[in-house]
């Protein structure tokens, strides 16, 4: 019964957005400082690039692809709400309809991609 | 009267919040109806068991906007939502609203809330007398309709309590007060419809809704001031490219 007021797609959308965001927040600094590896000389880009092959890293990436896509996708959510003309009650389907869509579509296209 | 349309003696437990902030909910047993609404829950208790119960109504129909309150943690107008329609939340819990100071048992100070009516820039003001022809507003220009969209609020605040920015920044400004300053910004005979736009554009205004929804998803009227929110961005952006052609 706590928090029942946050129990709908709209709120459920902005919580998806915000901690997806704040999880790339959080990767960032770490791929950054994996690219930096390049200005040390081919041999710790190589050593660094080996490192993805394990499956752990390649689960990681997996995941960062798919909340960069959520994210993404997210964000255009909130641009259709804001940007879009509507009015009158509720438009989910401008929210969570084309947000999820897209999720999974860009989802799909990073699995296929690799 | 009453009686002859009891359930065959089925009872509904309640649990109503009593005190003010530290106070504590109690559980009461209230006859079930076959039709009944949680003011009715409310009401009964009051009459029957707990003559100090302090709580608000006026019209019983859904247009006064007074009767709002937590149930089952969702804001509602209690005075029409049906009791069975909540059959599957288990027993009723009944607190305040959310976001607003409480006075005592049900009853929140909206203070606050009418305040902030005020600092959007919520008052109208008029540019012609009754002397005056009325202006001529075509009904289905884009103006006239997203005034239409917003203008039945009941100004229950039920949006500000299902709001979870008004919960975390108390000076942004809440739904309902942006969505009344909405359709003044849409209404031709304002006389002040620039200074309404700027009153909303500041940091605690329209900027600071994360589009979260849940306004739109607990209107008990079916307004989404999401919606004029979004609207009003759209004007501060406009505003700000320095385009002031609407
Ligand atoms: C990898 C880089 C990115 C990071 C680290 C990031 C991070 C964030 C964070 C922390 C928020 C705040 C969420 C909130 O206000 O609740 C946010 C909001 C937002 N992001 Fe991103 N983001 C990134 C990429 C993108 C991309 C590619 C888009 C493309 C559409 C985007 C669109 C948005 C939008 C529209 C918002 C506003 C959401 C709101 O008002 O709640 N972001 N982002
Ligand atoms: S859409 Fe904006 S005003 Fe409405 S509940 Fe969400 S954050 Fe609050
Ligand atoms: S916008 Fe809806 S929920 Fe908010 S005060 Fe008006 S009628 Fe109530
Ligand atoms: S008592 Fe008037 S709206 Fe519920």
């Amino acid at each position: 019964m706590r928090a029942a007021h946050r129990r709908h797609p709209g709120y459920l959308a902005f919580l998806a957005h915000r901690l997806s965001g704040l999880a790339l927040a959080l990767f960032l600094p770490f791929h950054f400082l994996f690219l930096a590896t390049a200005i040390e000389g081919e041999a710790a880009l190589e050593g660094a690039l080996a490192w993805t092959a394990n499956p752990l890293a390649k689960l990681a990436e997996w995941g960062l692809v798919t909340l960069l896509a959520l994210h993404l996708a997210l964000g255009l959510r909130v641009l259709a709400i804001e940007f879009l003309p509507w009015r009158g009650p509720l438009r989910l389907w401008v929210g969570l309809g084309g947000g999820a869509a897209l999720a999974t579509g860009l989802l799909f296209l990073a699995a296929l991609g690799r | 009267m009453a009686e002859a349309a009891a359930c065959g003696g089925r009872m509904l437990e309640v649990r109503i919040w009593r005190g003010r902030d530290d106070g504590a909910f109690v559980s009461y047993e209230v006859p079930a109806r076959a039709n009944q609404t949680v003011l009715d829950v409310v009401t009964w208790v009051q009459r029957h068991l707990e003559p100090t119960l302090a709580y608000r109504f006026a019209c019983r129909v859904g247009v006064c906007g007074s009767c709002a309150m937590t149930v089952n943690g969702r804001p509602r107008w209690t005075c029409r939502t049906h009791v069975g329609r909540l059959a599957g939340d288990g027993p009723l819990a009944i607190e305040p609203l959310r976001n607003l100071p409480r006075i005592r048992d049900l009853v929140c100070d909206l203070e606050p809330f009418f305040t902030r009516w005020q600092r959007a820039g919520g008052r109208f003001v008029a540019t012609s007398t009754r002397r005056d022809p009325l202006p001529r507003i075509a009904p289905d220009s884009e103006a006239r309709r997203a005034v239409d969209a917003g203008i039945e609020c009941i100004n229950c605040a039920v949006c500000h309590a299902a709001c979870d920015v008004v919960a975390w920044r108390p000076e942004y400004l809440g739904p309902a007060p942006l969505n009344r300053a909405w359709t003044l910004v849409n209404d031709i005979r304002h006389g002040a419809r620039e200074e309404t736009l700027d009153r909303v554009r500041g940091d605690a205004g329209c900027h600071a809704c994360h589009s979260q929804m849940s306004c739109s998803e607990f209107c008990p009227v079916g307004i989404a001031p999401t919606a004029a929110i979004a609207g009003l961005k759209r004007a501060s952006l406009r505003h700000l490219l320095g385009r002031r052609d609407e």
